[in-house]
This record gives C-alpha cells, structure tokens and sequence, in this order.
C-alpha cells in the first residue's frame, strides 16, 4: 500500500493510491494534481527524530574529499525542515551554492531498542523519497552539518507516498534519480550504501530508543549540482515515488518585517 | 510565590501552579509542599535545541583549537544541535549509564521555553515570543571534538532531564544575569551566570529565528558552561538556576540483562 497524508477542502486526510489517482479517506478519488501534499508521516505525540546519515555512498565520499568513517557520522534535523510533495524550498539570496540530496528515508515502525541487523527490517512500517537539501555556504566545522545548513524551513521535501515496508522487496537495491528541470543530474543505487540500512538501526537502537515515527534519511550518491531559484528539482527512487520541488528565491515567500 | 506551568504524573497536560523557585516550594491544593516530594513529569513538548559553545569560558577553552585549521574560524551562527525526544527525562528521574561510560558532563542550561512562533524575530522582541525558562540538565559523554555531530555522545535515554516547572518570562526580570549552580551529591561542583553568555537569550532567540522557525513549546537552551563537572553512577546531581528552580536527579548504572 501506498499511503498519502493530504489537504483537500480544508482539511487533513489520509489517502492511498488508486492507480494514478487518491481515494481519502472517506472514500472520495479526487485527482493527485487536486491536493496539498504534506508528508506522508502520521502525527507523533513527541517531536519525531529526523536523522540524516552523512556521506554514506562510496562514489559521494568521495565527490566531498571525504575519507568514508568506520562509524556512520549522523546529524539530527528538526520536524520545522519537513514539507510535503510539490511545494516550495527557498534558497537564500545570499547562498552560492545550494544542492539536493536524494535520499531513501525509512520509517520506523515499532519502538526499537537494541535491535539486531538481523531483526532491524521488523521494526520498519516504510519507506518514502526525501530530499535533504544543503545550503554549503553555512556550513561550519562545528557539529558539521550544522542545522544552519540542513534544519533550515522547508528544506527537506518528504514523499509523496509512504510505501509499506512489506511492499518493498528489497531496499537495497533501489534506484535513485534526480533530475533539475527535466535533465538528469544524479543517478545512484541504494545497492551502494556504505552503512546499510539493517546496520544503520542496529547501530543507532544500540544507544538510543528510535520510536515509531522516526525518520532516517540514509544518504545520497554522487551527482550533487547547484539548484536556483525556478529549478524543478524531481528526486526519485524506483518503487517508493518521485517526489518534486520547486526553488524559490527570498521574494517569493512572505515579507517579514 | 511566583507563577509557573508543570505537569505531575497525575495530569494529562500542563497547568498553572505557584512555586518559589528560591526555597523550591510549590502550592498543591492549598498546601505547601518540598518539589522533590512531587511526582513531576517533563514539563515541555516541543523540540530540544541545544547551543554548543556559548558561553565565553567554552569558547576560550578551544584555545589555539580554533585559530588552527582544526576548525577554521570561530562560529559565525549559532551552532545547534538538537536533544530528541528519548532523551528527555523528568525531575526526579533515574538516569542510567551504561557500563561503558565511566563518567558523563553535567550541563547546566537556561532552557528558553518558547511561547509562540518565532521567525526571523528581532531583537528587541525576542523575550515576546518567550513562555518561561525551565532547568535543564543537558548531559552528555566527554567529547573533546566538534568535528562530527556527537550524538552518541549527547542522545541516549535519558540524558536531558528538564523540569521540574517553567517559570513564567514575567517572573525573571534578568535572563541575562542568572547565577547557575551544579551540585554532585550536595557539594558544589561548577557554578557561572548566564551573564558569561557569548548570546544571551533574546540575541540568540534572533539569531536562531533568523534561519530557522522555532515553534510554541519548543525550547531552546542558552548552552552550557565551561568546565562542566563529571558525575558517575551513584551520584545525585542538582542544578539551581536563580530565580528558575532546581531541577535534581540521581545517576545509576545499567543492569544488564
């Protein structure tokens, strides 16, 4: 099942995928193009954690002079950086140099705690496409990457669909594409991950307490260009969606006095 | 007695109390009552964002650090880094360490409890979109780096105490001048003023808001003094920040199955 987490007439719903349309909820089919898209993640009593694993494909290691660690660096974003399918990011005026990351996001489903790689897929309801955009220009040796290049508002566009995971026969080995204003910019195979995804729950369940409703975002290959304001950047992932943006400048969202 | 919202185990949400957060007296029904004799739960909801490296001691204590390629240059933004949901812990709570970690900082925090949505807030106007400050205890193992985000460090369970109430905004007149006081079982073990702030609370509610939105509930902490003395298991930690409240709570060591 695909489900979806929709505005429609002013109000949230739930959805799932009807060939090419959405049946809500209540039963309605109303067109993809009809609805806000919000990311498709159930609401969670607490703040849900986002994690998002850093260079985590051999050939994007190496794209940024990156030794690959023997331990996975991982950085926490915030739930303000979510926003759904076909909306807007905005890249400061400022930035000179701001690229998409598209990213395989797996969704935990049960309350994990000291979970083997062996039991780590049980513990997963699914899986969904992020793009985990970076403003390098803000980036700073201290915590790197510091929430001032990955927490921003909107920077982290999350869908469309979230595929359960017993539908996905197997995660790794997925194909990934970007494309910016119809040309292909990226292209990747979650086969590539250095730390995968059994061994990313297994390793953070070891510390920590994930819950459902956490997010881990697991990396992006190489293929990282700029994007501007207009680009329509389209992140892909073979089974789980295509889930597409749109660059803004700082015109384009509200003033603020 | 000063105005305060805190939640006991017994309420499903938070209300309004009276508490002297000199004497940590509290009115219950009527009655006075010692806050340790309270069952309090975590008295926030939103996300935890810590701030690393704000007070003038920290910063100094870099030393060369930071004039060597080490980490480039100072800090430009604030640098955050977030405490997820499985870290927090009541007043009161056990917190255990794991057998693998001998001795764990102590980190007395200003929590900054954030009262309405605050984006790209000025200055002068960031104590308006405060609720209160609470105790935190932002606990974490000693990392000497800030190279990578150290969130094995900083994210087990239970390692970011908050309580045991918010005290109303109105009720501190100074943010900027508050004593903090940490005690390892009774003894004074650290003590420093949130004057030694690099950005004291309303400069760094702005330079915050400036790249991201934060949201009624979250909390921000104002960072955590240098040199912050190491507790082990079996030892009972109590932070006093003037004029807030005494958050305390005791550390134990894991059993293992």
């Amino acid at each position: 099942m695909k489900r979806a987490r929709v505005l429609w007439q002013g109000a949230v719903h739930d959805a799932i995928d009807a060939s090419g349309r959405l049946r809500l909820d209540t039963g309605e089919l109303v067109g993809e193009a009809d609805v806000a898209w919000l990311p498709p993640l159930a609401p969670t009593e607490r703040p849900r954690t986002i994690f998002a694993v850093g260079p985590n494909y051999a050939d994007q290691a190496k794209e940024l002079a990156f030794k690959a660690p023997d331990e996975p660096l991982i950085s926490l974003k915030a739930e303000n950086t979510l926003i759904g399918h076909r909306e807007q990011t905005q890249r400061p005026m400022d930035a000179t140099y701001m690229h998409y990351e598209c990213e395989l996001a797996v969704v935990i489903g049960r309350t994990a705690r000291r979970v083997t790689r062996a039991d780590a897929y049980g513990y997963i309801a699914g899986y969904t496409v992020a793009n985990d955009y970076a403003i390098r220009d803000y980036l700073e040796n201290y915590y790197p990457p510091n929430l001032r290049v990955k927490s921003r508002d909107g920077c982290t566009p999350i869908g469309p669909w979230l595929v359960d995971a017993a539908d996905v026969k197997n995660p790794m080995n997925l194909r990934l594409s970007t494309t910016v204003n119809g040309s292909v910019t990226q292209r990747g195979s979650t086969a590539d991950m250095v730390f995968d995804i059994a061994f990313l729950i297994a390793y953070l369940s070891a510390f920590m307490t994930l819950s459902p409703g956490d997010v881990i975002l697991t990396g992006t290959p190489e293929g990282l260009v700029g994007v501007h304001p207009g680009d329509e950047v389209v992140t892909e992932i073979g089974s789980i969606g295509r889930l597409v943006n749109t660059i803004v400048g700082d015109e384009a969202l509200s003033e603020v006095a | 007695m000063a105005i305060a919202w805190a939640r006991t185990r017994a309420m499903s949400q938070p209300d309004r109390f009276e508490v002297d957060p000199a004497t940590g007296t509290v009115r219950i029904d009527g009655c006075e009552a010692d806050s340790s004799s309270v069952e309090w739960d975590i008295p926030t909801r939103g996300t935890v964002f810590g701030t690393l490296l704000n007070y003038r001691g920290a910063l100094a204590a870099l030393g060369n650090a930071v004039d060597a390629a080490l980490y480039e240059a100072l800090p430009r933004a604030p640098v955050l880094y977030i405490k997820p949901a499985n870290t927090w812990a009541a007043f009161g709570a056990e917190i255990t360490l794991p057998a693998a970690v001998a001795a764990v900082e102590i980190g007395a925090a200003l929590g900054i409890v954030i009262g309405a949505t605050a984006h790209r807030v000025a200055e002068r106007e960031a104590l308006d979109c405060v609720a209160g400050y609470t105790v935190v205890n932002d606990i974490c193992e000693p990392h000497a780096s800030f190279h990578r985000p150290a969130i094995r460090q900083r994210c087990r369970d239970g390692f970011c105490p908050i309580g045991p109430w918010v005290i109303a905004q109105h009720e501190v007149a100074t943010p900027e001048a508050l004593k903090l006081r940490v005690l390892v079982n009774g003894k004074l073990a650290s003590e420093n003023t949130t004057a030694n702030l690099i950005r004291p609370v309303a400069r760094l509610i702005a330079d915050v808001t400036e790249f991201m939105t934060l949201a009624a509930g979250d909390v921000l902490l104002a960072g955590v003094p240098e040199n912050a003395p190491r507790a082990r298991a079996g030892d009972r930690v109590r932070i006093e920040i003037e004029g807030v409240g005494a958050l305390e709570n005791a550390l134990i060591a894991e059993r293992r199955s």
